[in-house]
């Protein structure tokens, strides 16, 4: 509420960067106070001042590439629940409510568990991994998440031997996502809610990172508050955000974009330069604030940690 | 219409057409075309070109449709106005994108039909925008330059083809482009088949007249 850009009108109301800065730290100050008096807090949404969060950095699991700007980070969002634009996460994040939450961990295990976020996130200690962040649409990122592996919390509540897959499933809710609403003639532009899959080998692969947080701040909500999921090498749509359930499951899930587009969003979804998007090359990608484009690397530049989970996989056909 | 208005309108329409570029020059003078400003820059004279040449293509409906002889008027400004706008796009490209990649990009041209479609519509836009002076009618005659003129359709179709194909599952503005595109066309349709049938009315009508002289 509060704290959003204002909306802008023409261009002559375009707002100087230093000057609306400046104006949002006064604002979060507002409210702030408003948070302190009780009688006007009811009234206001959560404001969305983003809380620090403590964590160690791990370097044996951080590229060593410049991180990209939070501003940019929080405002180039592919995030289909908020819309299909890149600015709409961050423009409509604000209707997401990331406390009260509670993830159900389910399925083929031993000790199934709701647990709330808060929880979980005190469950294990939290680590800063910077990775690089490779989008299907060839732009790059590079982030400081923080979190801990899912390894540790899929070990805590014991799949059992019918586990074969990991399935994630993002909050389904036209209230807090108004892109889950359907639209004109009842179209929408995926089949909600939002799943995702791994492997259970890709899952308790200690790169798969359970994210809580990124540049030292809990998740903004157009980054998928309050918890995803981030596994480095693979495109990025792979990484559900705003997850609710974890599920372990026999079979391979069917994701939300193997059902939207099969030709052209598979299962494993690796980072391969080697294998064209049917529409475009994967060849080459643009890391966001850079101007040249790069050579995209196998696996997303992890092919040392994880090409061994694909040994004898035709990555052409299992793409 | 006056010669005033004529002249206040051709105004208005360099304003509007000039507009999104002074815009896109504004924002880039704030380093406000946020976080992808290729992209930004490419999609926008994109989406600009293609606003300009559906608004060239709808000055004869106005005519069929309403009977306005005006826009007519407005429709060479336009085409040449998606012509610039389509250069934009593609030396952005060229320069921006790819940085003169040539070789890159012409596999691109060669294998992503998108590219290959988009690229269509930008070459069959050139010999219009090469024979749009009056001069030029005058050199091919009317008729020849009313047919060659007809690769606007093409132009657009393929256009719009390129937008769609690109687009990635759940944008919708391409869909709007192409509505826009089929009622467009659909006028001159439905017009043509209105003269046709009334041309063989016409030849029918000389037909039995010419029969009852005999008898």
């Amino acid at each position: 509420m509060l704290i959003r850009r204002a909306p802008r009108f023409t261009e002559s109301q375009i707002t100087d960067p230093k000057l609306y800065l400046s104006r949002r730290e006064l604002m979060s100050g507002a409210a702030a106070a408003l948070v302190l008096s009780p009688s006007l807090a009811s009234a206001a949404a959560p404001a969305p001042v983003l809380a620090p969060l403590v964590a160690t950095r791990n370097a044996a699991f951080s590229v060593t590439d410049t991180a990209t700007k939070v501003e940019a980070a929080t405002t180039y969002n592919n995030f289909y629940e908020f819309g299909v634009n890149k600015d709409d996460p961050s423009r409509l994040g604000h209707t997401l409510r990331p406390r009260p939450w509670t993830v159900r961990v389910d399925g083929f295990v031993n000790k199934p568990k709701t647990f709330d976020i808060d929880e979980l996130i005190k469950l294990f200690p939290l680590e800063e991994r910077v990775y690089s962040l490779r989008c299907v649409e060839a732009w790059s990122m590079v982030i400081p998440w923080v979190g801990f592996p899912l390894a540790s919390l899929l070990k805590r509540v014991e799949p059992n031997g019918q586990a074969k897959f990991v399935e994630f499933t993002t909050l389904l809710d036209p209230n807090q996502f108004p892109a889950q609403k359907p639209g004109f003639f009842g179209f929408s532009s995926l089949d909600w809610p939002y799943v995702e899959g791994l492997r259970l080998d890709e899952a308790l692969h200690p790169l798969t990172l359970l994210t809580v947080g990124m540049y030292g701040k809990v998740l903004p909500n157009q980054n998928g508050a309050p918890i995803r999921i981030v596994v480095p090498w693979k495109y990025g749509f792979k990484s559900a955000k705003s997850i609710v359930r974890i599920r372990l499951v026999g079979e391979q899930p069917k994701t939300a974009w193997e059902k939207a587009a099969p030709a052209e969003y598979g299962f494993f979804s690796n980072v391969n330069p080697a294998v064209s998007h049917p529409r475009w090359s994967q060849a080459d990608e643009r890391r966001i604030g850079e101007f040249r484009r790069r050579p995209t690397l196998p696996f997303n530049g992890y092919a040392d940690q994880v090409a061994s989970l694909y040994t004898g996989m035709d990555l052409k056909k299992f793409y | 219409m006056t010669r005033r208005g004529r002249v206040a309108l051709k105004v208005v329409v360099w304003g509007v057409c000039l507009a999104p570029l002074a815009l896109l020059a504004y924002r880039a003078w704030n380093d406000d075309l946020g976080a992808n400003p290729i992209s930004f820059i490419t999609n926008t004279l994109g989406d600009w070109t293609l606003r300009i040449l559906l608004a060239s293509l709808a000055m004869t409906p106005l005519r069929i449709v309403f009977g306005l002889s005006w826009p007519i008027t407005l429709r060479r400004l336009l085409g040449l106005f998606a012509f610039f706008y389509v250069c934009l796009h593609f030396s952005v490209w060229i320069v921006l994108d790819f940085f003169f990649d040539w070789p890159r990009m012409w596999a691109d041209i060669v294998k992503r039909p998108y590219i290959t479609i988009g690229m269509a519509a930008l070459v069959s836009l050139i010999p219009l925008a090469a024979t749009s002076t009056t001069g030029m009618i005058r050199r091919l005659g009317a008729r020849n330059w009313t047919r060659l003129h007809r690769l606007a359709y093409v132009a657009a179709v393929c256009g719009v083809l390129h937008y769609t194909w690109l687009a990635k599952v759940g944008v919708k503005d391409p869909y709007w482009y192409a509505t826009a595109l089929v009622i467009l066309l659909g006028v001159r349709v439905w017009e043509w088949g209105r003269r046709a049938m009334r041309r063989r009315h016409a030849a029918a009508a000389v037909g039995s007249r010419a029969e009852n002289q005999l008898s």
